[in-house]
């Protein structure tokens, strides 16, 4: 059997054990037909929604009506421009944001589409966004197939 | 991180009618390979810490030795420590160190292995109780073909060499078998 000692907590948190911890999941996933297609459309540096039972076209593109869970097909092609819908300021950018400078997260209705894509606004601060605000996608000077192909959005007239 | 895509599986395929899915119409050309997958890692960053128990745990290991801690009310050890009993909720106030031979108490055969350090496979994956302690510690086996390890088998940990010690569970490389008689699975009861 072991030596005994008595326990001592009297450091008030000096004998406290610290590290780093992460945690990774490197998934690596199918797309299926529907959003296969929309990345690759990005590729292209064009974004396709995908039109929904009662009309309206979602994007980004889902595979299944979100009223009537029927399949959908018939892709359709919207703007590059958008309109700010709501969103968020981020003063201080965290590792592995698509922005390491102060940026908005915003949900962005890009024209031809009456759902909204989440994605982040690179603008030079707070009083230069509001709901409402017209931004236009910058596109990754290399596109990969992959929502990261849009870099970011940035005000539309050309104030960023 | 880094990931191989083409360490991946193939994309799977269900039976004919099982379920299918229209493929969209598409109104712009996609090219001759649209893309079918994607690597999307995600990872989240923490500052970790285990609690004052698990540091003397910890710092214990780092000097090759095993630290539990016993339950003022039972007198049962408890390893790793987290502070207080698990069964009485009273703090523990005593010390003792244990092992570091132990007994398997449970394993599992592992046939597909992940994790940075993950042995090839198949490897065995098991609860020590070292001998002292009321409950067990995880780890792996070495040094035995997988199809040998038994629930009662007496064992002792490997521990990295000297100069490689840190506060770490893995300090312990793995655990091997020793030259002693099993222990019956019946005098393990309570501790599987």
């Amino acid at each position: 059997m072991g030596v005994t000692v008595t326990v001592d907590d009297s450091t008030g948190g000096e004998g406290l054990l610290r590290a780093p911890l992460v945690i990774e999941y490197p998934f690596n996933r199918t797309t299926g037909p529907v959003v296969g297609a929309f990345v690759s459309a990005l590729r292209d540096r064009r974004v396709l929604g995908i039109r929904a039972a009662d009309g309206r076209v979602v994007c980004p593109p889902v595979e299944y009506d979100p009223q009537t869970g029927a399949p959908l097909e018939e892709m359709v092609e919207v703007a590059a421009t958008g309109t700010v819908t709501t969103w968020s300021w981020v003063p201080e950018a965290r590792e592995g944001q698509p922005l390491q400078t102060p940026h908005a997260l915003a949900l962005v209705q890009l024209d031809g589409a009456d759902t909204s894509v989440l994605h982040v606004v690179d603008a030079p601060g707070p009083e230069a966004l509001s709901t409402g605000a017209r931004v236009r996608i910058r596109w990754a000077a290399e596109p990969t197939g992959a929502i990261t192909d849009i870099e970011c959005f940035e005000l539309d007239g050309g104030a960023s | 991180m880094t990931v191989d895509p083409s360490e991946d599986r193939s994309v799977s395929v269900l039976p004919d009618d099982l379920w299918t899915q229209p493929t969209p119409s598409v109104p712009v050309d996609l090219g001759d390979e649209p893309v079918r997958r994607q690597v999307v890692p995600g990872s989240m960053r923490y500052d970790y810490t285990p609690g004052l128990a698990s540091s003397r745990f910890l710092r214990g290991l780092a000097e090759k030795r095993i630290l539990g801690e016993r339950c003022p009310e039972t007198g049962e050890v408890y390893v790793p420590p987290r502070g207080v009993s698990p069964v009485s909720g009273l703090p523990t106030t005593e010390q003792v160190e244990v092992g570091p031979s132990a007994t398997i108490t449970a394993f599992c055969v592992v046939h597909i292995g992940f994790g940075v350090n993950a042995p090839p496979t198949p490897f065995v994956s098991a609860l020590f109780l070292p001998d002292g302690a009321a409950v067990s510690l995880y780890g792996t086996m070495g040094e035995i073909p997988y199809d040998e390890v038994r629930i009662g088998m007496r064992v002792e940990p490997v521990w990295v060499d000297d100069d490689q010690l840190t506060e770490s569970m893995e300090n312990i490389r793995y655990w091997r078998p020793i030259d002693e008689p099993d222990v019956p699975a019946e005098q393990l009861k309570g501790h599987m």
